[in-house]
C-alpha cells in the first residue's frame, strides 16, 4: 500500500493539522507520500520531508495552484492518484472544497471526515451532527479520506530524511479567479489547534461585551477565541471563529463556553474537548451537560471574576 | 437563466438523531422530517435572483423515496416554478445524488446550480462538489455573498478556514451556500395552496440511466462515546481550584 496525502500550507509553513492527518495515514499503514502544490513552496516541501514516517514528498509547482483553486488542484491530484491505494487530506475548509471534485473526476466514493480508521478499508466518521458515529467499508481501488483533524494525535517528533520529487504541476483549467481574500487577522493561537478556547454565544449580548469580557480572559490561558453560530449571524466576531456542526471542529485541553446553550449543532464541534467549562445563568441549559465544571449566573460578573482569579499568563 | 436548487428531505435540525437498537441505520420513522436547512438557503437565493430579474426560472430537485414530494411541494410554496422527484428506495450517497443531478442538469441546462454545502443528516458536504467535477463547471462552495455580474461571472464570497475568499466564477456554476447567505423567507398559506397546482415530475435513475447502488457499505451506526457527566462548582474560586488540583488543566 501506498498513500498519498496532501498537504495544506501558507505558502511558508505546513498546518499542524497534518501532523494528525500523518498519524491516520499511518494508522492505516503503508507507505506515506506527501504532496506539496503551491508556487514558491520549496520550504515547504523541505520542512515536510524532514517528518518522520514520509517516504516521499512530492513537489508540484505552478501559478495556477497558488490559491489553493479546487479545480486545479483537485486536476493536479487526479493525474497523482492512480499511483496510490488512498488519497488522504485534512477535512478542512479546502479538503472539503476539492476533495469530493477528485472523487467525481475518479469515479470513486469520499469517506469525508473521519474520526477512527478501524483497518485499512475501514472507517468510522460522525453523522447528524456528531450524535451518530456510521462505520463504512470502502472496496473503491483508490480510497479517498478527508481526516478530522482533532480525533487524531499529532505525529510524535523524530526525524526524517525523504526525497523531493518534483511532479508535473499540470494545467490551469481557468473555471475560476480569486478577486480578494480578506484573512482575519489575530496573534491568538490558531482556533483548531489551541490548548484552550474560550467561546462566547448570544448571552454576551452585543459585540462590544463579547471582546469587553472574553478577550482579557483568552490573555491570561493564551486561548485562542470561538463562538457560536448566533455570535457569528448577530456580528460579535466573523464567520472563522464560529465551532459546530457547520463551523469548526475543536477539541482543546480546555474549552470554555460563555453564554452559549448547548445545541448539539454546536456541541458537534466541543464535546471532544478534554475538559468542558460552561458559564450560563440559565441552569436547565444543555450545555452543563457535558460540561465537566458549571458554573451558574450572570456572565457579566462571572467572567470578570474568573479572569481576576487566574494567575497572569 | 435557469436555476437549478437541489433539496433534500431530512430528519429536522430540532431532533437528536438516534442509531436504530440492532445498529443497522439511524432511526427515523415517526420523526419530523424538513428540508435540509442548507438547501431552505440556496433556494431563498435562487427566488431572490429571479425577482431580481437575473434568473428566468427556479427547478427544484430531489433524490429519494416518494415521501421527498413533501419537500419539493414546500420548495414550490416558497417560490420554486417547477419540481423534479428522482424516485429511488436505495440510499443514495453523495457521487449517486451527483450523477442524478449531472443527468438531471444534462436534460434541463440550468445556467447555475445552487446546492446547500452540507445535507445535516450524512454532514458529507461533498455533493456539489462533485456535481461541478462531473459538469466541468467551476465550484464556489460555502457562500455567504453572491452577486451575477453582466460579464457573465458570479463573484461568490466564501467562507473560509481564516476568514473570507472572494472568487469569480465562469458561469455555468455549482455554488454551495452557507448559513449567512441570506434568511430564508417562511411559505405563506395562500402560496402553499398555490404550490399544489405547480408541476411536479418523478423520474427514475432509470429513465435517467445511472448506476445509484451505494459505494461505500454500511457497517454499522453507533452512540458516540459519552461524556461522563460533571458538576456545577458553587463559585469562580473552586472552578479555579478544580481546575488546578482535579484535571491539572491550569
Ligand atoms: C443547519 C444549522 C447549522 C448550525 N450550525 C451551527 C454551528 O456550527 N455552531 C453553532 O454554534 N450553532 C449552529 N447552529 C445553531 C444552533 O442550533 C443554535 O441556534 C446556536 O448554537 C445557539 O447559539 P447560542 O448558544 O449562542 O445562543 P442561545 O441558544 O440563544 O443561547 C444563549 C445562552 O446564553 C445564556 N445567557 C444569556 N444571558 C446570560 C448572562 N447574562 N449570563 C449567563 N448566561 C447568559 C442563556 O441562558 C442561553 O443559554 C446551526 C443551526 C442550524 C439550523
Ligand atoms: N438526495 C438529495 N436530493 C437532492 N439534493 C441533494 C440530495 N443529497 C444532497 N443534495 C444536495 O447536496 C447538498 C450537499 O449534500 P451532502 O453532500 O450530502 O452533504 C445538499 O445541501 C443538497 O443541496
Amino acid at each position: 500500500m501506498t498513500l498519498l496525502v496532501v498537504a495544506e500550507h501558507d505558502h511558508q509553513t505546513f498546518k499542524p493539522s497534518l501532523l494528525q492527518v500523518l498519524t491516520a495515514a499511518q494508522a492505516i499503514g503503508g507507505d506515506i507520500h506527501v504532496l506539496v502544490a503551491g508556487n514558491g513552496v520549496e520550504a515547504v516541501a523541505r520542512a515536510v520531508s524532514a517528518l518522520p514516517g514520509v517516504a516521499v514528498v512530492k513537489l508540484a509547482q505552478g501559478s495556477h495552484l497558488e490559491e489553493g483553486n479546487a479545480e486545479n488542484l483537485a486536476a493536479l491530484v487526479k493525474m497523482l492518484a492512480p499511483g496510490y491505494t488512498h488519497v488522504l487530506a485534512a477535512a478542512s475548509a479546502s479538503g472539503k472544497n476539492w476533495m469530493p471534485r477528485l472523487a467525481a473526476l475518479l469515479d470513486v466514493a469520499l469517506i469525508a471526515d473521519i474520526v477512527r480508521v478501524e483497518s485499512a478499508d475501514t472507517f468510522t466518521r460522525p453523522i447528524y451532527a456528531g450524535s451518530v458515529w456510521a462505520t463504512y467499508r470502502s472496496t473503491e481501488a483508490i480510497k479517498l479520506i478527508t481526516v478530522r483533524s482533532t480525533a487524531f494525535d499529532a505525529l510524535s517528533a523524530g526525524e526524517g530524511q525523504a526525497p523531493l520529487e518534483p511532479v508535473e504541476a499540470g494545467k490551469d483549467e481557468n473555471l475560476s479567479r480569486r478577486v480578494s481574500l480578506a484573512l482575519t487577522a489575530s496573534t491568538r493561537p490558531e482556533l483548531e489547534s489551541a490548548r484552550v478556547v474560550v467561546s462566547g454565544g448570544r448571552g454576551l449580548g452585543s459585540a462590544e461585551r463579547f471582546h469587553a469580557l472574553l478577550e482579557p480572559l483568552a490573555d491570561k490561558l493564551n486561548a485562542a477565541l470561538g463562538a457560536s453560530r448566533a455570535a457569528v449571524d448577530l456580528g460579535y466576531v466573523s464567520n472563522d471563529y464560529q465551532v459546530g456542526q457547520t463551523g469548526k471542529v475543536v477539541a482543546p485541553e480546555l474549552y470554555i463556553a460563555v453564554g452559549i446553550s448547548g445545541a448539539i449543532q454546536h456541541l458537534a464541534g466541543m464535546k471532544s474537548s478534554r475538559v468542558i467549562v460552561a458559564i450560563n445563568k440559565d441552569p436547565d441549559a444543555p450545555i452543563f451537560a457535558v460540561a465537566d465544571y458549571g458554573l451558574v449566573g450572570d456572565l457579566n460578573e462571572l467572567v470578570p471574576a474568573l479572569t481576576a482569579a487566574l494567575p497572569a499568563a | 437563466m435557469k436555476v437549478l436548487v437541489p433539496v433534500k428531505r431530512v430528519l429536522d435540525y430540532n431532533i437528536k438523531a438516534r442509531p436504530k437498537a440492532d445498529g443497522s441505520s439511524v432511526e427515523l420513522s415517526g420523526l419530523k422530517m424538513s428540508m435540509n436547512p442548507f438547501d431552505e438557503i440556496a433556494l431563498e437565493a435562487a427566488i431572490r435572483l429571479k425577482e431580481a430579474g437575473q434568473a428566468a426560472e427556479v427547478l427544484a430537485v430531489s433524490c429519494g423515496t416518494q415521501a421527498s414530494q413533501e419537500t419539493l411541494r414546500t420548495a414550490l410554496a416558497l417560490g420554486a416554478d417547477r419540481a423534479l422527484l428522482v424516485e429511488s428506495t436505495i440510499d443514495l450517497q453523495p457521487l449517486a445524488v451527483a450523477k442524478l443531478l449531472h443527468a438531471v442538469a444534462l436534460r434541463e441546462s440550468p445556467g447555475l446550480v445552487l446546492c446547500g454545502k452540507q445535507a445535516i443528516d450524512d454532514d458529507a458536504n461533498q455533493t456539489g462538489q462533485m456535481l461541478a467535477a462531473l459538469l466541468g463547471w467551476a465550484q464556489a462552495t460555502f457562500a455567504s455573498r453572491l452577486e451575477l455580474k453582466d460579464s457573465g461571472e458570479a463573484w461568490v464570497t466564501r467562507e473560509i478556514d481564516g476568514g473570507l475568499e472572494t472568487l469569480a466564477v465562469r458561469l455555468p456554476a455549482v455554488i454551495t451556500a452557507d448559513l449567512r447567505l441570506n434568511e430564508p423567507r417562511f411559505a405563506t398559506l395562500p402560496n402553499i395552496m398555490k404550490a399544489k397546482k405547480k408541476p411536479l415530475e418523478t423520474l427514475t435513475p432509470e429513465m435517467l440511466q445511472v448506476e445509484v447502488q451505494p459505494r461505500l457499505t454500511l457497517l454499522r451506526v453507533s452512540e458516540p462515546p459519552e461524556r461522563a457527566g460533571g458538576i456545577k462548582v458553587a463559585d469562580v474560586a473552586e472552578l479555579v481550584d478544580r481546575l488546578k488540583h482535579q484535571s491539572k488543566v491550569l
